[in-house]
């Protein structure tokens, strides 16, 4: 018998965590020095106060303070990023939206350093608050040109990338500025960092913020998945479909800013994740969300883990910027995604 | 049965930059009746047909579902009693054809009303009313324009509602499947809105609502709505009713006015 569409097809779903502390494990193990699987899985048992013999503890240092906590807030972010793609996919109906093409992510660097380095706001505050009116502002300004540039013959689906893409000059060029009239260089944190991303900084307390920010995004794309769905056939169909396109716009784009804006001020703009994980695994398992919720969430996580590792070890004694490498993916699955459109 | 109008319009008027796209539009709705809507490219048939399924808000005037204002209930309430079937809705998601018509179904599930055997049961219904069931598992972009409408329709047909409202359901369809979207859409036990080109497919409708520059011209029976003399003013054609020759609905002969 054939089961309900809402648990058809998800069988695979218990293979996640394994997947997931797979590739924890993974990006734990492997760095400037390798350190052996077991040695990692030892300094875990020890924090979890089961008996796991002698550790050198410099190997558990690192493992621990630096590489675990490194690949646990990647994962947090690879999740969120891809999430926020798949969400501003179905919403917008643009199979190019993602928070980074969209200008969401550079709004949300810009708002992080305005309070970070300009001292706006006045310490009343957090970055992550202003990362999140940042990206607002962004994806409004966004919208707004796109909707006023609509019929100047541009194709409606380029209108909004390309105001994305405007919109994330404008914001970059903002962050540069702040950050190069600010006194203190190494309090900016580095341009790069702003622009491309980077998960050097990265220590336990970011999870704090990484990972319920990451649940809470899981937890409202699962919540919508037949939202999501509805927007199949435009905003309109979904309407006629029983739901509030208003509030389940709010609601979706709101978090979406939100989570992506958290994952900003830890990592910097991070870009290309939203639009490489869901495009692959809509490939992998269909276009129905309540596979892809949670099937581009984890990829996402490991995907995210996999490239912090790539940085780390693709130049030897140099760790480069995560987004330099999610780029040298996500621009060619960029291009393959714009072929493809145009053949339809 | 209460003598609620199923649907109701009491003065409806859609204005948009300073241009009335529907004025003053009013109608009772009866339950089970089928209401075609006739008129020219332009005259306001989708607009209206739009506002009655709540998806444009009226500038004047007032929609009603059963008694209820339109703009107090909730989307998920409307979308169980209406479906809407829209002239051109299209994707470019590889989903399936069976995949589409499941979102029909959308209005009564949620996070936590999981999908269940009555759902696959009014699925595997709306395939077989439209006669796709061999077609569930292609591709949406390998479809025909015709298939498309059909999935369109059963989509609809799974949603279950008590008002469909059908915006040019006949367009792309063969002779054959016209005829049957016809017949099907006859045969349901629901109340019908159909916004239609072809006067023979007027004929077959309980009622007929003519429009004209956004304005209700007439409304009644076919025979009674759809005479020479209107159709030549409205659509400036030369028309001429034959008797059909084995006594079935009479059959028009057109010529455009020199
Ligand atoms: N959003 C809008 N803004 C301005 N004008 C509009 C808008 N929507 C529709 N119109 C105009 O309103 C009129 C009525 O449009 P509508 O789509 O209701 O006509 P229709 O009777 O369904 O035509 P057709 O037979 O071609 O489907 C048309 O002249 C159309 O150009
Ligand atoms: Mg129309």
């Amino acid at each position: 018998m054939r089961r309900g569409a809402a648990v058809r097809g998800t069988g695979w779903l218990w293979l996640a965590p394994v997947v997931l502390a797979a590739a924890l494990l993974f990006g734990s193990a492997v760095g400037e020095t390798p350190i052996p699987l077991s040695t990692v899985v030892a300094v875990l048992a020890s924090k979890a106060g089961l008996p796991a013999g002698v550790l050198d503890p410099v190997d558990a240092s690192v493992i621990w303070h630096y590489r675990l906590s490194r690949a646990v807030v990647a994962a947090c972010v690879g999740a969120s990023l891809a999430l926020s793609g798949l969400i501003l996919q179905a919403l917008l109906r643009n199979a190019l939206a993602e928070p980074y093409l969209l200008g969401i992510s550079a709004g949300a660097s810009t708002g992080a350093v305005a309070v970070a380095v300009a001292g706006f706001g006045a310490g009343m505050v957090s970055m992550s608050a202003g990362a999140f009116a940042g990206a607002l502002v962004a994806f409004g300004l966004v919208t707004i040109l796109a909707r006023a540039a609509q019929g100047t013959g541009v194709q409606t689906t380029g209108i909004i990338i390309l105001a994305g893409i405007a919109g994330s000059q404008m914001f970059n060029a903002m962050t540069a500025l702040i950050i190069a009239q600010s006194a203190s260089a190494e309090q900016a944190r580095g341009i790069m960092f702003w622009l491309l991303g980077n998960l050097s900084g990265v220590r336990w307390p970011d999870i704090r913020m990484a990972l319920p920010m990451t649940l809470l995004g899981l937890g409202v794309a699962l919540w919508h998945v037949r939202t999501l769905d509805a927007f199949t056939f435009g905003a309109d169909s979904a309407a006629a479909l029983g739901i509030d396109v208003r509030r389940a716009q709010a609601m979706l784009i709101g978090t979406t800013a939100l989570v992506t804006a958290v994952m900003v001020s830890i990592a910097g703009a991070i870009g290309f994740v939203g639009l490489v994980v869901p495009h692959a695994m809509r490939f992998l398992v269909g276009v129905r969300h309540a596979r892809l919720v949670p099937a581009t969430a984890l990829a996402g996580a490991v995907f995210l883990v996999l490239s912090d590792v790539v940085s780390r070890i693709v130049i030897p004694g140099q760790v480069l910027p995560i987004g330099v490498i999610t780029a040298l993916v996500g621009a060619p699955a960029f291009a393959v995604v714009m072929i493809r459109g145009r053949q339809r | 049965m209460s003598d609620t109008p199923i649907l109701e319009l009491v003065g409806v008027t859609r204005r948009v930059q300073g241009r009335d796209l529907v004025s003053d539009v009013s109608l009772h709705l009866r339950a089970g009746e089928m209401l075609g809507v006739i008129g020219p490219n332009g005259s306001g048939k989708s607009t209206l047909l739009n506002m009655m399924a709540g998806l444009l808000p009226p500038t004047r005037g007032q929609v009603r579902l059963a008694g209820q204002p339109m703009v107090r209930l909730r989307r998920q309430q409307i979308a169980q009693q209406l479906a809407m079937v829209s002239q051109a809705a299209e994707t470019g998601e590889r989903i399936s054809v069976r995949d589409a018509v499941e979102l029909g179904r959308t209005p009564w599930l949620g996070p936590l009303w999981p999908w269940s055997a009555r759902d696959d049961e009014a699925v595997q219904a709306a395939l077989q009313a439209v006669g796709m069931e061999q077609m569930a598992a292609r591709d949406w972009s390998t479809l025909s324009g015709g298939e498309r409408q059909r999935v369109h329709i059963a989509r609809a047909h799974a949603q279950a509602p008590r008002i469909l409202l059908l915006d040019e359901p006949t367009n792309h369809l063969d002779i054959h499947h016209q005829i049957g979207i016809l017949d099907l859409v006859s045969q349901l036990s629901v109340t019908t809105v159909i916004a239609l080109h072809d006067m023979h497919h007027a004929l077959r409708c309980d009622r007929v609502m003519v429009m004209q520059s956004g304005r209700c011209v007439a409304l009644g029976a076919p025979l009674d709505v759809l005479t020479p003399a209107l159709i030549r003013e409205i659509f400036a054609v030369d028309a001429q009713l034959i008797a059909h020759p084995a006594g079935r609905l009479p059959l028009f002969a057109f010529q455009r006015l020199a």
